[in-house]
């Protein structure tokens, strides 16, 4: 740019060039159209429909939203009833989905680590084992494995009347897998607040010891004692707040269990085939980002003394985690989209409630657009948290 | 269910890029033009829509697809039939992928009315019911507190059941299932109680179970389900030939005319059924079709006796007897207006 001016006008003033001449101009001008015909697409869109709308008289709006859903819905984590609003449903829609996307990330990340891992172990069966559990679980379609999951559920598992009953108080059936909870108490309140405590502490624990292991090398025990003071400041609590023991233990009733809690087929299908599928992936990212440390990195590390396992830790995961990051990220954001695939077994997710009340209001449009903004905000969201982190673990050039 | 999502799709990309107006003749000219009827069927509903193993469609919805291709063309088979589910089938109408709607569905007032339709003589009188396997020894849907309950979305099902549960102070959990074949597989492997959907389709589901006598439908009809072709809102004058291509059948039976004894009856002297099939002419006219559409429709299509016990009478698989779908003078409440 600067070298075009320089050319073209050697001692002239520089205002002489045609503006069609300009690249700058030329680039603003091109822009501008180009906004211009999106702009006038999108009108002609939203207007079109409009006017088709008004002609075959279909009602337009979310006001819908506010009316009586009178449907039920099977799983919720929030207090639902048929004569609550469609707004309600929609949000106990979006919990369901949350509840899916969020364990079944927390243990596609757990899994997928160790098999990346188990993939490049020395162990020649562990690293085959490893190589088929990738090659067979990311091959196969995620609603076939869904499909396969939901049919052994509700195929293999007993009816309630003869469920399976391993140890007391917890039954598996073909309705899920129930398990006593404690019976609600004063004290639990006070557990929680043990809990945050000790992970605030933990939080500044974990900084103290850094700071002194920086200052005098010497290394201070900080997974154990974090482990201790989670498990035992509401184990504490619990002790001097009257130790109760009383539970809800679910028993069978009419038709099915009452009391307890439980999970259902169809959750449990939807998140072991979500798992299994995109953690065959996560273990691909794994070993590639562990691969894509040069073997120099792990010879330095064992020439100063380290130990293999803090060789891992120290040495070889912060560096790796650079390369697996990104990739990840959009794993994780697959998995929660295909948790969309719940309503083919017949999960409450957020698309299923998003169906039915489609059905019923009729309005497709905003229904559909619904379902896109809630996970287009889902993702946006999971992405930024992940740039973020990304953000915080690249290399810190010194 | 991929079919179903690509169908929203279609269904709303259709409405957003499609071109305005609708007007009355323009229906039926754009079928003559066109040479067939394109019609919105169910496609997997044994008795109702469903081709065979040959590819021919059978069903109560698919001969009423094709009175209106005989009433229309002379011919009862000039018709593509294009497969819909629950959710895509009222935007495919509203958006003219298809001229009738022949997919049993519930006529009530917000799809006659918010969703642009125009439902025209019920051709089959349907409730919701409740499908049990018999070794629970439930009698009554009273007794079905606690239930776990397959549904079948796409339709007025589940609002219905969880009004009859609100209504009798009892708790439900159901199971919505997308597909047909996952939700009956579901339920006959015991993960529901019971499954609940039209009394019609349930008749269809008991008859594809393992053992169709281990299952038995519950007495209680918990809801009104007039199954009623539609068509949009608009176009009169193809609304009338639509409901009297229905009504023509339903007349037939009740004078007594069948695909046998028609041509018989164009000699007889009664001047309801000389202007009936046409031989005193001015009922063609008025609709805008051949003066011979009744005659032709009965001719080779059967009147609506004939037609229901084809399709799903007590000598098909579903065994459903005449009921609520008998003629009126029979205690039922098919009734179609004199012809003239």
């Amino acid at each position: 740019m600067t070298q075009h001016q320089t050319t073209a006008s050697p001692g002239k003033h520089p205002a002489a060039i045609p503006f069609w001449r300009d690249p700058d101009k030329l680039g603003i001008i091109y822009q501008a159209l180009a906004l211009c015909l999106v702009s006038l697409f999108g009108y002609y869109i939203f207007s079109n429909t409009q006017a088709n709308l008004a002609r075959q008289a279909i009602a337009t709006g979310f006001g819908f939203l506010d009316n009586e859903a009178g449907f039920e819905i099977g799983e919720k984590l929030v207090q639902y009833s048929a004569a609550d609003s469609y707004a309600r449903a929609l949000a106990v829609g979006v919990l369901n989905t949350l509840k899916v996307s969020l364990l079944g990330i927390v243990l596609t990340i757990a899994l997928g680590i160790i098999v990346g891992i188990a993939r490049l172990s020395t162990n020649w069966l562990v690293s085959r084992l490893a190589a088929i559990y990738i090659e067979v679980l990311q091959n196969i379609p995620v609603l076939l494995q869904l499909f396969f999951w939901y049919a052994i559920f509700h195929d293999t598992l007993p009816m309630p009347r003869m469920s399976w009953n391993p140890l007391p108080g917890i039954f598996f059936n073909n309705r899920g897998f129930y398990y006593p909870i404690p019976e609600s108490h004063p004290v639990h309140p006070w557990m929680l607040g043990a809990l945050v405590a000790a992970m605030v502490f933990g939080y500044f624990l974990k900084r103290w010891a850094k700071e002194r292991q920086d200052r005098t090398g010497q290394i201070f025990p900080v997974g154990l004692s974090i482990t201790g003071l989670i498990l035992g400041l509401p184990l504490l609590t619990w002790l001097f707040g009257g130790t109760p023991t009383a539970l809800n233990v679910p028993e069978l009733s009419g038709f099915n269990f009452r009391g307890g809690l439980n999970f259902s087929p169809e959750f449990c299908a939807l998140l072991l085939g979500l798992v299994l599928y995109t953690s065959a992936f996560v273990a691909e990212i794994v070993r590639s980002g562990i691969q894509a440390i040069s073997k120099g990195q792990t010879e330095a590390a064992m020439s100063l003394g380290l130990r293999p396992n803090r060789i891992l830790t120290l040495v070889i995961l912060p560096q790796a985690l650079r390369v697996i990051i990104p990739p990840l990220t959009s794993q994780m954001l697959n998995l929660t989209k295909n948790s969309s695939l719940a309503v083919a077994i017949g999960y409450p997710d957020f698309v299923s409630v998003a169906n039915t009340t489609i059905n019923q209001t009729g309005q497709a449009i905003e229904g559909v657009a619904l379902i896109m903004v809630v996970y287009l905000f889902i993702s946006l969201v999971t992405s930024a948290f992940m740039n973020w982190y990304n953000k915080k673990k690249a290399l810190v050039e010194r | 269910m991929k079919l179903m999502k690509a169908g929203i799709t279609a269904a709303v990309a259709t409405m957003l890029f499609m071109a305005p107006a609708a007007q009355a003749g323009e229906t039926l000219d754009a079928v003559k033009a066109r040479g067939f009827v394109q019609v919105g069927i169910n496609g997997s509903l044994f008795g109702f829509g469903m081709p065979d193993d040959k590819g021919v469609w059978h069903g109560l919805d698919v001969d009423t697809a094709r009175a209106v291709s005989a009433a229309v063309f002379g011919d009862p088979d000039k018709i593509k039939y294009i497969p819909l589910t629950a959710q895509t089938r009222f935007t495919a109408l509203q958006s003219k992928e298809v001229d009738v709607l022949c997919r049993n569905a519930t006529r009530t007032l917000s799809r006659d009315t918010e969703l642009g339709l125009n439902f025209v003589t019920v051709n089959y009188y349907d409730g919701q019911g409740f499908l049990i396997p018999t070794k629970l020894g439930v009698k009554s849907a009273k007794e079905l507190d606690g239930a776990s309950v397959c549904v079948l979305p796409g339709t007025t099902t589940e609002q219905n059941v969880a009004d009859y549960f609100r209504a009798n102070n009892m708790k439900m959990k159901p199971v919505v299932i997308e597909e047909n074949t996952e939700l009956n597989q579901a339920f006959f492997s015991g993960r529901c109680d019971v499954l609940t959907s039209d009394a019609s389709q349930l008749a269809g589901i008991r008859a594809v179970a393992p053992n169709p006598a281990d299952y038995e439908i519950l007495p209680q009809i918990i809801s009104k389900e007039p199954l009623a072709p539609a068509v949009r809102h608009g176009d009169d004058q193809w609304r009338d030939i639509v409901d009297y291509s229905v009504l023509a059948m339903i007349a037939a039976e009740d004078m007594g005319i069948t695909s046998a004894n028609v041509d018989e009856m164009l000699k007889s002297t009664d001047p309801n059924v000389q202007r009936f099939l046409g031989v005193t002419p001015g009922n063609g006219k008025a609709l805008g079709l051949d003066e011979k559409f009744a005659y032709n429709i009965v001719k080779m299509v059967g009147n609506y006796g004939e037609v229901f016990e084809r399709n799903v009478g007590v000598n098909t698989k579903l065994q459903i007897k005449r009921g609520l779908n008998a003629q009126w003078k029979d205690g039922g409440l098919m009734y179609a207006p004199p012809f003239k």
